[in-house]
């Protein structure tokens, strides 16, 4: 037995376990059934026994055939190695399962989100609210028996989008000619809304005594709308003078409904809307997706593919980076000087999307089992220019610029600190984690793709803080430049697509979960197809949104200024943390 | 100063002094001066502010109609660009940004979200189109609209503005202008103009409930 197979043999958890938990024999489905009385315990033996001390991913399936609701648990080891997939199977209508996040405090947010969309109740979750809608919202949206006002039929393409060529606008069919319906027995007038008593109840810390003198602390509330909170992300505060006791983000602000709607598409139908996830950069998202639908068809795209997409999942790490590197100084007060310098780096990014997928930023570039067309005649050579010549110089004056400032150092050196213990225990991924001194990175960890053939290194930090997370996006970006140099000189000729592209795509049952190395962080599909042309469960797994887990550990006894710092050095896109 | 834009009030200058004095109306040098200086508010919420970011920069540059100056308050602003999905539950944020930006204000709606849902509208938490809420004034197609379409809405808009007249302006009318309700979170969107609807159809619902029921009841006609 290899040293390989030594690392990658999965635990036979059945025999250990006898009792408690079943390997999950479905067609096309891995990992166990656990009891839901046990997962408190499986769950620690598994990290502390086991090694699995990373969570990805916590999501919730509605199975509404059978009648029940799962939730799914993906974990990984970061010293790299095959992840562990387990479920626990609740009944619909009571679905009560204990909160892990006494284990893997990154499931807070993600166990919410569960909570809020399908209504699986976390018991000793420490703050178990809506997180996406607003508190007294009508209905788990979901679940596969919540229909939205503007329905029109389970799956697309529907057949009554123009019944004899007559166009019939969504807002006819419903009451008030617009996308909202309410309860029967509702009285608008009544309504009390407890969605901001709530928020501020859950902040405990509003008063304290302290020397027999009462200080109120006072709350700050930082967005929606705010210039330096990236969009729509709002976060509320207390502070106490300038300190910061307590934090909670607030999202949901841009929460436009990905997954339902992405149920409802085909499995073609969605690569678009993965665009618009992380809108800085599209590419990375096409390519998880694409990744988590080949692995359930087991096809794999031809040689030419895959270089392409590398090439353009790097460009995309490029563009992302500079333009958070250049919005963290935005933040700290350098008022978009810095960002023109990026975004001029970005516009030439942008030119070769443009030229080979028609859009500069929602590119709408891969396909299952290839790219949707091959690089336009001189293409080649403006990358070849861009990665050889012009990126590195500019990288290089954009360090020589920023990395001695003394501002800079003064801002972001010891500010937002996190340990490399802090960053597993809450699921940072990306540059957050990488700046703690955490070697994990997909592309590393578990290659896809061709990046086990290539020659880069993974940047790492060591003390965790701001400034660390920045200097790991500038070596991340040489790196990339390294990879995109060996991607541009060995690209081969051939076809740029396996099999003829088709509208409809032939999806055998089963589940899967695809995971890209994103500009932000580790970016999972979760996908299950049970063989129709509709994906029956699409999760994302959106590095920005989990990423957020770690704002409040970060900034308390921060300086209110500290916390915009904080914020931009995780470099959040609200179209990722909201979806 | 342009001569066609300004001094065309038929008056023949002499030109001796033409450098040094113009002829204009009150309205053309009213809206000749504010076209050419909108302030956009600093205010995005999906992809769309990513162009508008790129729409400020060094390659687009909205500098040069005047517009460079981007301020994160609303009551410094004239143009509210909507640049991206609006949700339900960013729609009361919305409507009272709106509320507090001071006269004249216009509104942008940039890209096929704000515009009327987009690929998104048939989402649970999508509002279909910033209009329903506030009055819009350009509407930019697309998803996301390029850096140079937003450059065509924006000259449209100082279009617009060239042909108002101060007579009919509403900031300047007799009656007060209203602020819009501001939308309240409910188990869905409420819009507190439409109170009334909500409750006639609830009205409705509950009769026709209690009609099917008694038809339910009563024993069917052809057994007696």
């Amino acid at each position: 037995m290899s040293e390989q197979d030594v690392v990658t043999q999965v635990p036979d958890l059945t025999s250990r376990f006898p009792e408690q938990v079943v390997k999950d024999t479905r067609q096309g489905y891995e990992g166990y059934i656990v009891q839901p009385d046990f997962l408190l315990e499986f769950a620690r033996t598994m990290r502390d026994e086991d090694g699995y001390d990373y969570l990805s991913s916590v999501t919730g399936v509605d199975y509404l055939p059978e009648g029940k609701l799962e939730v799914v648990y993906h974990v990984y080891k970061t010293i790299g190695d095959k992840g562990l997939v387990f479920k626990v199977q609740l009944p619909r209508d009571n679905s009560i399962v204990t909160s892990l996040v006494s284990i893997y405090p990154g499931a807070e947010f993600q166990e919410r989100e569960a909570y809020d969309l399908l209504g699986i109740r976390f018991e000793n979750h420490p703050d178990l609210r809506r997180i996406l809608m607003w508190e007294g919202f009508a209905g788990y949206p979901l679940r596969k028996d919540w229909k939205e006002p503007f329905y029109e039929e389970d799956f697309k393409p529907f057949k009554t989008r123009w019944p004899q060529g007559k166009i019939v606008r969504a807002e006819d069919g419903t009451p008030f000619k617009d996308n909202v319906e309410y309860p029967s027995d509702f009285d608008p007038e009544n309504w009390v809304s407890e969605s901001e008593s709530k928020l501020y109840e859950s902040l405990k810390v509003i008063q304290q005594e302290s020397d027999g003198m009462k200080t109120d602390r006072i709350i700050v509330n930082l967005g929606p709308q705010h210039p330096s909170t990236h969009g729509v992300f709002r976060m509320v505060a207390v502070v106490e003078g300038e300190t910061i006791v307590e934090l909670k983000p607030v999202f949901g602000y841009l929460h436009r409904n990905h997954e339902k709607i992405g149920e409802r598409n085909t499995f073609l139908q969605n690569i678009p809307f993965t665009d618009r996830l992380d809108y800085i950069s599209s590419m990375s998202n096409n390519f998880g997706y694409v990744l988590a639908v080949e692995k359930l068809m087991n096809i794999k795209p031809p040689d030419r593919a895959e270089y392409l997409r590398v090439m353009m999942a790097e460009l995309t790490r490029i563009s992302s980076h500079v333009m958070a590197i250049g919005f963290l100084l935005n933040d700290l007060g350098a008022y978009f000087t810095p960002a023109l310098y990026a975004l001029e780096e970005r516009e030439l990014i942008l030119d070769i999307f443009e030229a080979v997928s028609g859009s500069r930023m929602m590119c709408n570039y891969m396909r299952f089992g290839g790219v949707v067309r091959d690089l336009p005649e001189g293409v080649l050579e403006k990358v070849n220019e861009l990665v050889f010549d012009r990126l590195p110089r500019k990288i290089d004056e954009l360090d020589r610029y920023l990395t001695e400032n003394e501002i800079v150092r003064n801002r972001c050196e010891g500010v937002g600190v996190l340990t490399p213990e802090q960053a597993i225990a809450l699921s940072c991924a990306g540059p957050m984690l990488r700046a703690s001194g955490v070697p994990y990175d997909v592309r590393r960890a578990e290659p896809y793709s061709i990046y086990d053939q290539l020659d880069f290194d993974v940047a790492i930090g060591i003390h965790g803080d701001v400034y660390d997370r920045y200097l790991v996006r500038i070596e991340e970006i040489r790196q990339s430049l390294k990879i995109l140099q060996q991607v541009v000189k060995q690209i081969p000729d051939g076809p740029i697509m396996t099999g003829k592209p088709a509208y409809q795509v032939r999806v055998p049952a089963g589940e899967a979960y695809g995971r890209v190395e994103g500009p932000k962080g580790e970016l999972g599909y979760y996908v299950i197809s049970n063989g129709k042309p509709n994906p029956w469960r699409y999760h994302v797994r959106a590095p920005s949104f989990i990423n957020l887990t770690s704002l409040a550990p970060m900034c308390r006894g921060e300086k209110i200024a500290d916390a915009i710092v904080v914020l931009g050095a995780i470099d959040i896109v609200l179209g990722e943390v909201d979806r | 100063m342009s001569d066609d834009g300004l001094n065309s009030t038929g008056l023949v200058v002499p030109a001796e002094i033409r450098q040094q004095v113009t002829l204009t109306t009150l309205d053309r040098i009213y809206n000749w001066s504010r076209r050419n200086s909108v302030w956009p508010m600093m205010f995005g919420l999906a992809c769309c502010a990513i162009e508008m970011i790129c729409t400020a920069a060094a390659r687009y540059d909205f500098a040069r109609f005047g517009m460079e100056v981007m301020r994160p308050s609303p009551r410094q602003a004239d143009v509210m660009i909507v640049s991206g999905t609006v949700t339900k539950k960013m729609i009361p944020q919305i409507v009272r940004l709106y509320n507090q930006m001071a006269e004249p204000k216009y509104v942008i709606a940039m890209g096929a979200c704000a515009s009327g849902g987009g690929p998104f509208k048939e989402g649970y938490n999508v509002v279909a189109g910033v209009d329903k809420f506030v009055p819009v004034d350009v509407y930019i197609p697309g998803c996301p609209p390029t850096p140079q379409a937003l450059l065509f809405g924006l000259i449209t808009l100082q279009k617009k503005i060239d042909k108002e007249s101060l007579k009919t302006v509403r900031w300047y009318s007799k009656e007060p202008v209203l602020d819009i309700p501001i939308p309240v979170l409910g188990p869905d969107l409420m819009d507190p103009r439409k109170y009334e609807a909500i409750k006639e159809y609830n009205a409705a619902q509950a009769e026709q409930a209690i009609a099917i029921e008694q038809l339910d009841q009563t024993p069917p006609l052809n057994q007696a």
